[in-house]
């Protein structure tokens, strides 16, 4: 009768879908989500939100303060007067730090600069200050030196393009890279949860109905292989359901994040045009933050930056020239088979433990290649795709689902691909296959302590 | 008329253990039959070899001359002794989910269940969690799960257990009118009384082996054991050739209560001239074994002395 095993796999859904903690679940996870984005987002432009300004009272008479270099995090706002109405003047301003640079400083001594502050100076600050005054006195060294002004700006220039072209290049490479071992990450941890998650649920299910000893009844309109299923797959839909659900809300809450703070960014970003030119290049460089930044963007940003802003903080980007067919329909496979795998062998453990507490013995050897996968998946196979270590773990059944997928997304071979895919479903109907066999014995056995030895008999026992 | 199940030397074992040696039943069509035996003696085996929870290493099952097959599913309701619902599903739900399992369609299914609701006066509890229920209401819901889909056999261990005497006798009524409308009922049960009661026809089954069935009166009559009880007054002579007084009770005023068992070739009637010409006779009854004695007498017959010390 297939039409019972939908009547399971319905009430399985239905019976998770509507209780409460479902719901909660499915609307605390995208706003942590949303939450954590807020952060990185917040991190990433916090830089550019604060801009501190520091006053400069420069009684050296070496036109020091005036030569002193603003940047984004910091503007040095000269003023005149005496120590004490400066003092008085700073308290009653808006600003954050008054700068002293007294009279007598020399190179060769560069001594009783002292940074004044409403409260505690934070370290970031005065290292700001620090650098600056470094910067100042070891141009000046170098020009006591005898470098001309022109040499001096020639150095300059060249420090400067250097860095540009180290970190451009670098990012470049780096960021392709890191976007596919990034997606690699995402999709083995995905199904490592997953299977984690809802297999364990499984379990206590089949738990469930065995101690509350409704199987006789079942068994009676139902054959044992058809509950076993119809719950696997009953509770695969609420997972995939409460995924979905976590997908679009996610996406959801942080593109309202990203939208604020694109719109933050921008107007930081023109401020910074107009008030300094020259910055422009680095302002958008740190906007990009870890994401894509190439010369064209740069461009971009002074053109419209709002546009670059949404453009730098788009995934699309970094998926181009990514297999894409090939990570989805694999993802896909190795999801359902992974699942169906792992499942069928929670169900089989629920069946045949009275407890839940005798659980853990039957538990650690299933979980063990899961774990394991996914440790030396994110660490060896991620670094070495192509390494003998991925390949065999991509092949065994047990492994292969995570595996692969950490796989996918560097490209692999079609015929590795496929041999892994037919050892998958080999795998799966195998433990389907023994689950089926524990589960018919154990769902009517009561009261006797389950080892290996009398699991295995079961497997033999006879319709 | 044909049978409406018969097992034909059915035989299960579990690894060592046999728990059912060649068993062979007939199962007379619109009748209650008892299944009676000490536990462990494989009543459950046969019951969930029937309702095909599990199949027989040898011998077979037949349904109205037919051989055990899947599409019996739905002819056969079957009340566990071990009850058990979802507990965090609610009445109404968990009727029509095991209903639908059963075959029936979603709207045959949810009016038959608000009529036996309301015959077993749930109808206020549709809404809620099996949980919530007492046990003896959840009891109720279990029977009309049993009954639901009007199948043709039913098979009910220990139905009476969790039920308090007039709900006992309200099922009691429930399982006759459904015997009266045409269905087979499977009794399993350890209450003798309700045995002897409602049974139609008994097997009792000792040791994975059936040792004794037929009708209830026909299995009395050959346990009978031609003793009387009698009751008068006046003095009995203990002594006879044709009887023997088993037990002597003297009351006052010279009035008696004894249990006389008659020598082969008596019968009561000599029985009777001889007290009428000698005592004043007030009672005269036979004393028919009841099922229970039947059933201990059987069951000691036929279980060495240290099996029955572990049995009971």
């Amino acid at each position: 009768m297939p039409s019972n095993f939908w009547l399971i796999a319905q009430r399985e859904y239905l019976t998770r879908v509507k209780k409460r903690s479902f719901l909660i679940m499915t609307l605390l996870v995208p706003l942590i989500v949303a939450a954590f984005g807020f952060f990185i987002v917040k991190i990433a432009t916090s830089d550019n939100d604060t801009q501190e300004v520091v006053q400069v009272l420069d009684t050296s008479g070496q036109n020091l303060g005036a030569r002193l270099v603003s940047t984004k995090q910091m503007l040095f706002k000269p003023v005149q007067g005496t120590l004490e109405t400066v003092k008085k003047d700073y308290l009653k301003s808006e600003d954050d730090g008054l700068l002293y640079l007294p009279a007598g400083l020399s190179l060769e001594a560069p001594k009783g600069v002292q940074l004044y502050a409403k409260g505690n100076v934070s370290i970031r600050k005065q290292q700001a200050v620090e650098n600056a005054l470094d910067k100042l006195f070891s141009e000046d060294k170098m020009r006591a030196s005898g470098l001309s002004q022109e040499k001096l700006d020639a150095l300059k220039t060249n420090i400067d393009v250097d860095s540009i072209n180290l970190d451009e290049s670098g990012k470049e490479k780096n960021s392709n890279a890191l976007a596919t071992s990034g997606i690699a990450y995402a999709l083995a941890l995905l199904i490592y949860l997953f299977i984690f998650m809802y297999g364990v649920q499984i379990m206590r299910g089949v738990g469930e109905e065995k101690s509350s000893r409704i199987m006789e009844v079942m068994l009676s309109s139902v054959k044992p292989f058809e509950m076993m299923m119809g719950k696997i797959v009953g509770i695969a839909a609420v997972g995939l359901t409460q995924f979905l659900l976590w997908g679009i809300l996610s996406v959801g809450a942080t593109s309202v994040v990203t939208a604020v703070f694109a719109d933050k960014l921008a107007a930081t970003a023109k401020t910074e045009t107009a008030a300094n030119p020259g910055g422009t290049e680095r302002a958008a460089k740190v906007m990009g933050g870890a994401e894509v930044a190439s010369a064209d963007n740069a461009a971009a940003t002074s053109a419209d930056p709002a546009a670059a802003v949404s453009e730098r903080f788009s995934v699309f980007k970094a998926l181009r020239g990514l297999p894409l067919g090939m990570i989805a329909v694999g993802f896909v496979i190795y999801f359902l088979g992974g699942y169906l795998l792992y499942g069928a062998l929670f169900g089989a453990i629920g069946a045949a433990v009275d407890d839940q507490t005798d659980t853990q013995q039957f538990m650690f050897p299933i979980t063990m290649p899961l774990i394991l996968s996914y440790i030396i998946g994110v660490s060896v196979i991620l670094r070495n795709p192509d390494g003998p270590v991925a390949f065999w773990m991509s092949m065994i059944p047990f492994t292969s689902p995570i595996a692969m997928v950490i796989r996918l997304p560097f490209g692999v071979p079609v015929w590795q691909l496929a041999l892994s895919i037919v050892l998958l479903i080999a795998g799966f109907i195998f433990t389907v296959w023994i689950a089926a066999r524990i589960y018919r014995v154990g769902v009517l056995m009561y009261g006797k302590k389950i080892t290996y030895g009398e699991l295995s008999k079961w497997l033999f026992y006879k319709g | 008329m044909q049978p409406a199940l018969e097992a034909l030397n059915v035989r299960k074992t579990y690894g060592e253990h046999v728990a059912l040696n060649d068993v062979s039943l007939e199962i007379p069509d619109r009748s209650i039959y008892g299944l009676l035996g000490p536990n462990g003696a494989g009543k459950t085996s046969l019951i969930r070899i029937i309702t095909q929870i599990t199949g027989a290493d040898a011998g077979e099952i037949r349904i109205r001359g037919e051989k055990l097959a899947p599409k019996h599913i739905g002819e056969i309701g079957y009340l566990p002794e071990e009850r058990g619902l979802y507990k965090k599903m609610k009445v109404g739900e968990q009727l029509l989910y095991l209903a639908r399992l059963k075959g029936l369609s979603r709207t045959d299914a949810t009016q038959r269940i608000k009529a036996w609701v309301q015959r077993f006066d749930l109808t206020p509890w549709v809404e809620k969690n099996v949980e919530d229920l007492s046990k003896g209401m959840q009891q109720k819901v279990q029977f009309i799960a049993t009954v639901l889909h009007e199948p043709s056999i039913i098979i009910l261990d220990e139905p009476f257990s969790g039920f308090d005497p007039i709900n006992a006798n309200l099922i009691k009524d429930e399982i006759l009118a459904l015997r009266d409308k045409g269905a087979t009922i499977i009794l399993a049960t350890h209450r003798m009384e309700s045995v002897e009661e409602m049974c139609d026809n008994i097997a009792l089954i000792n040791r994975s082996r059936k040792v004794l069935d037929g009708p209830v009166s026909t299995v009395k009559d050959a346990f009978r054991t031609q003793t009387y009880s009698v009751e008068g007054k006046g003095r009995l002579m203990v002594m006879h050739p044709d009887f023997e007084v088993l037990e002597h009770n003297e009351r006052e005023n010279g009035h008696f209560h004894d249990i006389i068992r008659l020598h082969a070739g008596t019968t009561p009637n000599d029985l009777l001239r001889y007290l009428i010409g000698n005592v004043e006779v007030h009672a005269f009854r036979e004393l028919i074994p009841s099922i229970n004695e039947i059933f201990i007498r059987r069951v000691k017959e036929t279980m060495p002395e240290t099996l029955l010390e572990e049995a009971v």
